[in-house]
């Protein structure tokens, strides 16, 4: 897959907390979550985020919960891929199996400016800062988990593994 | 021969059927329990529903509704309804309604549901408190989680373990708590990412299994997927006459391979706050005294089981709260409840002017009963102190032992139990 969209540019150890707030874990309808994500780390996300809009950050993205409702509320509020230097075990896990495009590539997060368009393509990792022309190859994902995301994530996979 | 291996790779091992695992091995395990909550459920029930009808096996499948029960508003009764539903429909031998209820990393525990040797996911990230008692146990999302209930299996990346080697003399202020914080402390909030740890050592041996669950508690912490300690005498009696089934003690071999080994100097250690925004943000207590706090909270599945209870009633015995502190206590299951009625803790609390509530995760996690209004704060012997964790987004948490969050609820600043006139 192939997405662009404009950079969000946030620092390290992102929380989940911060990217969707307890106080809105009271549901898991994906369209109430995104009307919250990222409230507390920047209040104007919500308002200025565009589909196809693509997140930026330093190392530990997402660590604190396990809510799987932190990605989903990224990928609700329209964010295609998350490009970070590294990601927190639970929220890794949870991106592939919710579909949310994350790509590890420190180079790339030191070079893409707030605001910047960057192009992403998830099955080569290829990704391209288009407004300074610049690009940069992410960590690609182990054979397996490569596997997981090719067939539609954990739960098609099981699908088709116990209709054989 | 197999190759020596660490507690966790054994575990795995064992669970995949395999001779031998190394670190960075992708593997397909059998769980022997799989867990989730009032908020991560509904999602993991959905996704059972997508992969089959039926859960792989009713005695296997844990659901604690413990996040917003009893219930917060309209919405979260709804989750919980949809847990309770499912649970009922499916036969749950484990789920825990409201009156039998706890925190669940206190509860299960305590119950004896979870014992050495066991692999469990759960959807919580605290899952990985079960490592005190040597089950390689470990946070999931409600994807991952609703596969394992449906499937009874869970593919996991072999990590490598970081060992802790805590041996000294623990002075008699420090708890586990302070412990597990000064490790925080030294590596940092992903110090151990993507790694098991594994906390051994004299001073981890001495302490109780209370104080031991505090540490393993909080792996998640420092990025850890799991938190093991190696069984011993006390966990033998801790678990002896209460797990459910049998359990199997693994032990790092003598010459197993860990990505590092860090000695920690128990002398070195003394009563630890964390500092709003990350757990890793630690500094001594007796360097926090200009603190001012408006809210204190005693319990969680960090630190609201019976000792805990105990050590923050030794020091509120016979005073009061500050006028200016709302003090919130809240025994983290019923029998700790029970506990503190039968041993007179429930009179110490309520004669210090302390409020004392049924068990949930409420304030913790920012979800209730006892929310912090902008620019306030709370000293709490909960697990994060991140960006609005425990209400507005302004308002601070700072992270302690339920000793010093006790003192601290009586002097109306951050402090230590002898500061108290």
């Amino acid at each position: 897959m192939r997405y662009e969209g404009r950079a969000f540019r946030y620092g390290r150890d992102v929380d989940t907390d911060v990217i969707i707030p307890a106080r809105y874990l009271n549901t898991s309808d994906p369209a109430e979550l995104a009307k919250h994500c990222m409230e507390d780390l920047d209040v104007t996300f919500v308002e200025k985020v565009r589909p196809g809009d693509i997140i930026v950050a330093e190392e530990n993205f997402g660590c604190g919960s396990s809510r799987e409702h932190a990605p989903i509320a990224i990928k609700a509020a329209g964010v295609d891929a998350v490009i970070a230097k590294s990601f927190a075990r639970i929220f890794y896990r949870n991106s592939i199996n919710t579909g949310l495009a994350i790509l590890e590539c420190p180079e790339a997060v030191d070079a893409v400016a707030a605001g910047d368009t960057v192009s992403v393509d998830t099955d080569t990792g290829t990704i391209t800062d288009v407004t300074t022309g610049t690009t940069f190859q992410a960590q690609p994902f182990p054979p397996f988990i490569a596997e997981i995301i090719e067939e539609g994530g954990l739960v098609n996979r099981w699908k088709k593994k116990l209709a054989k | 021969m197999p190759r020596p291996m660490t507690m966790a790779e054994k575990i795995l091992a064992a669970h995949a059927g395999l001779e031998e695992v190394s670190p960075g091995q992708l593997i397909e395990c059998d769980l022997d329990l799989v867990l989730a909550n009032d908020v991560t459920a509904p999602i993991a029930i959905k996704t059972v529903r997508e992969v089959t009808d039926a859960v792989f096996d009713p005695e296997r499948v844990i659901l604690v509704p413990d996040h917003y029960v009893p219930n917060k508003d309209i919405k979260s009764a709804e989750q919980a309804k949809i847990v309770r539903d499912f649970a009922r429909e499916q036969g749950i031998t484990h789920y825990y309604e409201v009156g039998c209820m706890g925190v669940e990393h206190a509860l299960l525990p305590e119950q004896g549901v979870v014992g050495a040797g066991d692999l469990i996911i759960g959807a919580d990230s605290h899952t990985c408190t079960y490592g005190a008692l040597g089950a390689f146990s470990t946070g999931v999302g409600s994807t991952d989680a609703g596969v394992g209930m449906a499937t009874g299996k869970a593919w996991f990346k072999v990590p490598e373990t970081i060992k802790f080697v805590v041996d000294g003399q623990l002075a008699p202020s420090v708890t586990g708590k302070d412990i597990i914080l000064h490790i925080i402390g030294k590596i940092g909030v992903d110090g151990a990412l993507y790694k098991a740890m594994e906390f051994t050592g004299s001073a981890i041996e001495s302490l109780p299994m209370d104080e031991r669950l505090s540490i393993s508690n909080m792996a998640i912490e420092a990025g850890g997927k799991a938190g093991l300690i190696p069984v011993d005498d006390v966990t033998r009696a801790y678990m002896d006459g209460r797990t459910e089934r049998p359990y199997t003690a693994y032990y790092s071999d003598e010459d197993a391979v860990f990505a590092e080994v860090i000695a920690v100097d128990a002398a070195d250690i003394v009563p630890t706050v964390a500092f709003p925004h990350l757990p890793s943000n630690t500094r001594p207590v007796a360097e926090a005294r200009d603190v001012r706090i408006d809210q204190a909270v005693i319990g969680s599945c960090t630190n609201g089981r019976f000792d805990d209870m105990r050590q923050a009633a030794e020091v509120l015995r016979g005073r009061k709260v500050h006028p200016d502190v709302r003090c919130i206590v809240i025994p983290a299951t019923q029998e700790v409840y029970r506990r503190c009625i039968a041993e007179g803790l429930m009179d110490v609390f309520l004669e210090a002017n302390c409020a004392v509530s049924t068990p949930t995760c409420g304030p913790c996690l920012g979800g209730y009963m006892g929310i912090l209004a902008a620019g306030e704060r709370a000293i709490a012997t909960t697990n994060r102190n991140f960006v609005g964790r425990m209400g507005d987004p302004t308002s601070e948490v700072y992270l302690s032992s339920p000793a010093v969050a006790a003192a601290s609820a009586v002097l109306g600043h951050i402090g230590l139990p002898e500061d108290i006139a």
